[in-house]
């Protein structure tokens, strides 16, 4: 069923839309992520303006870490002072995000930044990621214990002053490396359109060592909150939003991230995290070949105004 | 809105019969688009409208009929554009050279009954405009606001991109002549159509020369949910986002309701 999108003013195939959101939301449930990385070139591949899909993905990031958010919440896997910190951070972090998007929009170079950072930042955590899944698995074939925190191996951050106690996550550490996270996370997310969960997450575990327990749910309250406000950013600065457009993906989002997260369940952890990084990987890889392969058409076109 | 759009029509069609009838032939144009008014609607994938025409001929006219020529060239609202080129940097390819189209038509398109190069001279073609080689596309050039030659690379490849995307046209076989002066063509509306007034000027062309000339219009609006959306998205940003962000919270709660396991 064809369907005219108000702002993206291009006809879709409204199931195609909602297919996507649904395959985008099975490997958000599965991973814990928000899958903005991977939704965001698909509405650009079926014809989406970048602007316009970078802009509309942020609300559906939204509505999916609102419903995973509520059921860690519920779990009381969430740690409410810790992902107040980090939100200090990704708010400041979000609004220069969205007015560095606005200039980079007007130089004409926007594309080229969103495409440069999604090869630097995928392939690096992909690599990473996928690396490491690799090494943990080939360290359970040899029956080898994995040495989840390494006590007393504090590196540098953890000397830093302001130190603040995080009851629920049972931890003792400095603001200053939790607000600068989530400043690059929220101005990460802003640019990109992503909510930036596959980074905040190995960011949490291995170099603030928060325990995996509360990373998870915290991860996903501050996701919530940057996106939400990315979304009302973008709409009063870009008028870019596509309410249409996000409310499908929306749907189709949370539907395909429940059946998402019954899957993760049933794979291990190392395997979970091998694929994870497979996939961002892969986009990254996917991205790169595109800057580096001559392009189709070197000329294209961008309207600047309505010429009144 | 709709009565007036027609008041204007019917002045227009009286004004191109007006301007017809003072040149030294007497041919009139009388022309009809078989919609005034596309309306874009949630389910709109694009359309074909008609437009229909005669030449009208009286006592002063010439006895023995001429060979008649038409050009029909339709022009969308003006908009601002940039056309960028893109250069290897640093082994990547990144945009560096630009040029901006200023006020040029978002739609264009020009159809004829037979090629240009066979109804008029070259430089009746450029004088008349007559097809997407001779219409002016306004650049920046500097500080300076002209058209340049129509084999200017940034100019051939914005129309060219233009054309990939159905946005302009030119077919010089699209208005068919059903009697000696009785015409008829299609205009077809792509989907990615641009929002606005269209104008439609008529040329009739006969022995290389323009006899006389008039214009209709029409407009494409967006109507409904699909104006509401757009119309709140430009003037009311804050509560568009905070409703879409509203939005996103109650979608994402309903989930957590429907799926709750535990």
């Amino acid at each position: 069923m064809q369907l005219f999108l108000p702002i993206a003013d291009i006809p879709v195939n409204m199931f195609l839309i909602l297919a996507m959101g649904m395959a985008v939301g099975f490997v958000s449930g599965m991973f814990g992520i928000g899958g903005g990385f991977l939704l965001t070139p698909l509405l650009i591949f079926v014809g989406v303006s970048p602007a316009v899909a970078v802009a509309s993905v942020s609300s559906h990031i939204a509505a999916s870490s609102f419903s995973g958010a509520l059921s860690y919440w519920r779990r009381r896997a969430i740690d409410p002072s810790l992902a107040l910190v980090l939100l200090s951070g990704g708010v400041l972090g979000t609004a220069f995000g969205v007015w560095l998007f606005t200039l980079l929009r007007s130089l004409g170079q926007l594309d080229l930044i969103i495409a440069l950072s999604y090869v630097v930042l995928l392939s690096a955590v992909g690599g990473l990621m996928f690396w490491e899944g690799l090494r943990a698995i080939h360290r359970a074939r040899r029956g080898e214990i994995i040495p989840m925190r390494r006590t007393g191996a504090h590196g540098w951050i953890h000397g830093l002053p302001l130190k603040m106690r995080f009851k629920r996550s049972k931890i003792y550490l400095s603001v200053i490396p939790l607000i600068a996270t989530g400043l690059m996370i929220g101005f990460i997310g802003a640019i990109m359109g992503i909510g930036g969960a596959f980074l905040l997450i190995p960011i949490l575990i291995y170099v603030m060592r928060v325990p995996t327990g509360t990373v998870i749910g915290t991860a996903m309250a501050l996701t919530l909150v940057t996106m939400i406000l990315a979304t009302v950013l973008h709409a009063v600065t870009n008028h870019l939003v596509d309410a249409v457009l996000a409310l499908i993906l929306m749907v189709g989002g949370v539907i395909g991230a429940q059946f998402g997260a019954r899957a993760g369940q049933r794979i291990r952890g190392e395997h979970l995290r091998l694929l994870l990084g497979l996939l961002i990987l892969s986009v990254g890889i996917r991205f790169a070949v595109e800057l580096i392969i001559k392009p189709d058409d070197i000329y294209t076109i961008r309207q600047i105004g309505d010429g009144v | 809105m709709r009565s007036r759009t027609r008041i204007a029509i019917v002045a227009a069609l009286a004004f191109g019969g007006l301007s017809g009838a003072s040149s030294a032939h007497a041919e009139r144009l009388i022309v009809s688009v078989s919609n005034h008014r596309v309306t874009v609607t949630p389910n709109y994938v694009g359309e074909e409208l008609v437009l229909f025409g005669s030449v009208e001929r009286d006592e002063k006219t010439p006895q023995n009929l001429p060979n008649y020529d038409l050009v029909v060239t339709i022009k969308g609202p003006g908009a601002d554009m940039v056309t960028r080129r893109k250069e290897r940097k640093f082994g990547i390819w990144v945009n560096t050279d630009s040029r901006q189209f200023l006020k040029v038509p978002a739609y264009l398109a020009v159809f004829a009954n037979r090629p240009f190069d066979e109804m008029a001279s070259a430089d009746t073609q450029r004088r008349l405009q007559l097809g997407l080689k001779n219409t002016i596309l306004t650049q920046r050039v500097g500080t300076d606001y002209a058209d340049v030659v129509s084999t200017d690379p940034f100019r051939s490849a914005f129309v060219r991109l233009r054309m990939e995307h159905g946005l302009y046209r030119e077919a010089t076989n699209a208005v068919t002549f059903l009697t000696p002066t009785l015409f008829r063509t299609g205009i077809p509306l792509p989907a990615e159509v641009p929002i606005g007034n269209y104008d439609v000027e008529i040329e009739l062309i006969a022995n290389g020369a323009l006899v006389t000339k008039t214009e209709t219009a029409f407009e494409i609006v967006k109507v409904g949910f699909e104006q509401f959306v757009a119309t709140n998205a430009q003037q009311n940003g804050l509560v568009y986002g905070l409703v879409t962000a509203m939005m996103a919270l109650v979608t994402g709660w309903l989930a957590s309701v429907i799926f709750r396991r535990d």
